[in-house]
């Protein structure tokens, strides 16, 4: 991760209710910063599925979609990337031992998808336990001159 | 709906067109149940056409795995027709594409099912 963030040209942040709605709203947002930031079609692309599998794991799996708990989502872009981080109010689970969707026993597995595609799609992802409970995800893209 | 399915018989073979969005909730679902439909069917030669799909999340090719194996438990054959870039790219990632049959012309499609 880099230290030095530099400062935000364009920052959003919001309270979601635990809701496949907000997964919709997340995904739009994100893509439209994304969009104004410069980001091509390809990116554009990437970034709005990384956003829409970390809002789904935050909804579906962290809060289950419980109408008490709320999903803390925020945007920025500043000169050279976009950043956007998630986080739920769930129990937490054990992302340091996930099961590797490539490995062979997994290919045909109807699920656990997820994190492989935010990893591959962003250049930067970092999951952190939050106190007293729930996890936090961070994606960062990286705006390249092409 | 964020999904149409519209299916159609073409000799043997079940064509389900699937037009719009393959993610987590009704579209997801939605294909799911057909699949399942056409199973209890006995419908054994199911070719899915992805031509108009605009979008596909890992629920949604977790329901294409899903019903990939539910078909080839039943003893039938479910194949992909006309993957654009980014179902394309999905199933390539994931490793997928090579475990379907895909297909990028209709005719020579419905001709690869076994007899």
């Amino acid at each position: 991760m880099r230290e030095n963030q530099p400062r935000a040209t364009e920052t959003l942040e919001r309270s979601l209710d635990s809701t496949l709605e907000s997964v919709d709203k997340a995904e739009e947002i994100v893509v439209g910063m994304a969009q104004r930031a410069g980001f091509d079609e390809d990116d554009l692309m990437k970034i709005g599925m990384a956003v829409r599998e970390s809002m789904v794991n935050a909804v579906v799996h962290g809060n289950r979609y419980s109408d008490r708990k709320k999903v803390r989502f925020s945007v920025a872009h500043s000169p050279g990337e976009l950043r956007v981080t998630i986080a739920d109010e769930g129990e937490g689970f054990d992302f340091e031992h996930l099961p590797d969707p490539l490995a062979p026993e997994n290919l045909m597995a109807t699920s656990g998808r997820g994190i492989f595609l935010i990893r591959s799609f962003m250049d930067e992802f970092q999951m952190k336990h939050l106190d007293p409970g729930g996890t936090e995800v961070t994606l960062v893209k990286f705006v390249v001159s092409k | 709906m964020s999904v149409k399915l519209n299916t159609r018989q073409v000799g043997d073979v079940s064509v389900m067109d699937v037009a719009g969005r393959i993610t987590l909730g009704e579209g997801s679902s939605a294909m799911r149940d057909a699949l399942r439909e056409m199973v209890s069917k006995s419908q054994k030669k199911i070719l899915l056409n992805l031509a108009d799909v605009s979008y596909i999340d890992s629920s949604g090719i977790g329901e294409l795995v899903s019903g990939f194996t539910t078909v080839a438990n039943s003893g039938g054959q479910l194949k992909l027709l006309n993957l654009n870039k980014r179902v394309k790219d999905l199933l390539q990632i994931t490793k997928l594409y090579t475990v379907f049959d895909v297909h990028e012309d209709e005719a020579a499609a419905i001709r690869s099912f076994a007899a």
